[in-house]
């Protein structure tokens, strides 16, 4: 057995409040539209998409503001079926 | 910066356990059970036992669990979970001995099962979700039913007269002798996740560790039992079933 070991949800966000960049991916194939997702995101950038479903004829979710994501995983993580892949990196001042 | 620029693999932070596979899983939109098959197969891979994994899949809404995480599975009788599990780990003392059932499997039908198992202490872990409905078959009334909630058996509302009051098991569990860890959780928000990922986590060691049985209890939601949507549901569940099912560690040695 290995040393507890977090690394699905590693926070590698710096102690000093450095400015961060996300960006997620979305299984849409996967994806249910239960929404969950849109609830969590603490800057409200997820959204349905509009008149559109996937083969399942589920609606999927989209993120609307790219610009604003932090990468916090907030998604990705109470998304039930695991559509959500986020990305994080430090930003350059 | 460009959004190609942060999607680059030395940048992720969060992407779906490997060990949760691609099979498109059937539950509802919004359903719990996938929130906890996502926690287990990250504790599984988190450490590092996936060969010496063995889970126990109930019959009700997770009897499929064994297509979507990739360890191996044995499919119990309706509520005979924990006694397959007390047979796996006897043979197999190595082995992480999981089961996964729900509330209609654990609280109903395989009541007596559980509380032996429990009490013999074997040395397995027991992933409880408790939906407080018979989500599978049509959202029946189940044990852990709470009073006045309305569901397909009693559609006005549960009456202790009539039906008895909701079957608190994680409690019972706790006062046994054998039991090390019995926990109550809940996966309606991150912080919640987390807590029920770190449960998961002690519940899997002391399988692996041979400390005695050890039960995580997560409340759950059935939008579609509960005819409400997902975030309804998640907010049903916190203004109704936390106050009669109260969250945390009920155990721990």
């Amino acid at each position: 057995m290995v040393p507890y070991h977090d690394n699905h949800t590693t926070d590698k966000r710096p102690s000093t409040m450095a400015k961060m960049k996300g960006a997620i991916t979305i299984n849409t194939e996967r994806c249910k539209g239960c929404s969950l997702c849109v609830a969590a995101c603490p800057l409200n950038i997820i959204e349905l998409a509009d008149k559109m479903v996937n083969r399942r004829g589920y609606r999927y979710v989209e993120q609307v503001n790219q610009d604003a994501c932090t990468g916090c995983t907030s998604c990705a993580i109470v998304c039930p079926d695991g559509c959500i892949t986020v990305y994080r990196k430090k930003v350059e001042s | 910066m460009e959004r190609n620029d942060i999607i680059a693999p030395e940048n992720l932070v969060y992407k779906k356990p490997t060990l949760l596979n691609d099979t498109d899983m059937h539950y509802c939109p919004g359903c719990s059970h996938g929130v906890v098959h996502k926690l287990i197969a990250e504790v599984i891979e988190e450490m590092g036992i996936e060969e010496k994994a063995v889970g126990v899949s109930p019959v009700g809404c997770a009897v499929f669990a064994y297509k979507y995480i990739d360890i191996d599975w044995q499919e119990a009788a309706h509520g005979r979970a924990p006694a397959i599990a007390t047979a796996i780990k006897r043979l197999w003392p190595d082995r992480l001995v999981f089961t996964y059932q729900g509330d209609g499997d654990l609280a109903c039908i395989g009541t007596a099962e559980t509380i032996h198992a429990l009490n013999r202490g074997e040395n397995i872990a027991i992933i409880f979700i408790n939906n407080a409905i018979y989500g599978m078959t049509g959202g029946q009334m189940a044990p852990t039913t709470l009073m006045g909630m309305k569901t397909a058996t009693c559609p006005y509302g549960r009456q202790a007269d009539l039906h008895g009051y909701p079957l608190k098991i994680t409690e019972i569990a706790a006062t046994l002798e054998g039991t090390c860890f019995v926990s109550r959780q809940s996966v309606h928000s991150v912080a919640a996740i987390r807590k029920a990922k770190r449960a998961i986590r002690q519940a899997f060691e002391n399988s692996v560790n041979r400390r005695g049985s050890s039960l995580v209890e997560i409340v759950s939601t059935c939008s579609s039992g509960w005819k409400k949507t997902p975030i309804e549901a998640n907010q049903w569940m916190e203004e109704h079933m936390f106050e009669y099912y109260h969250l945390g560690d009920l155990k721990s040695i």
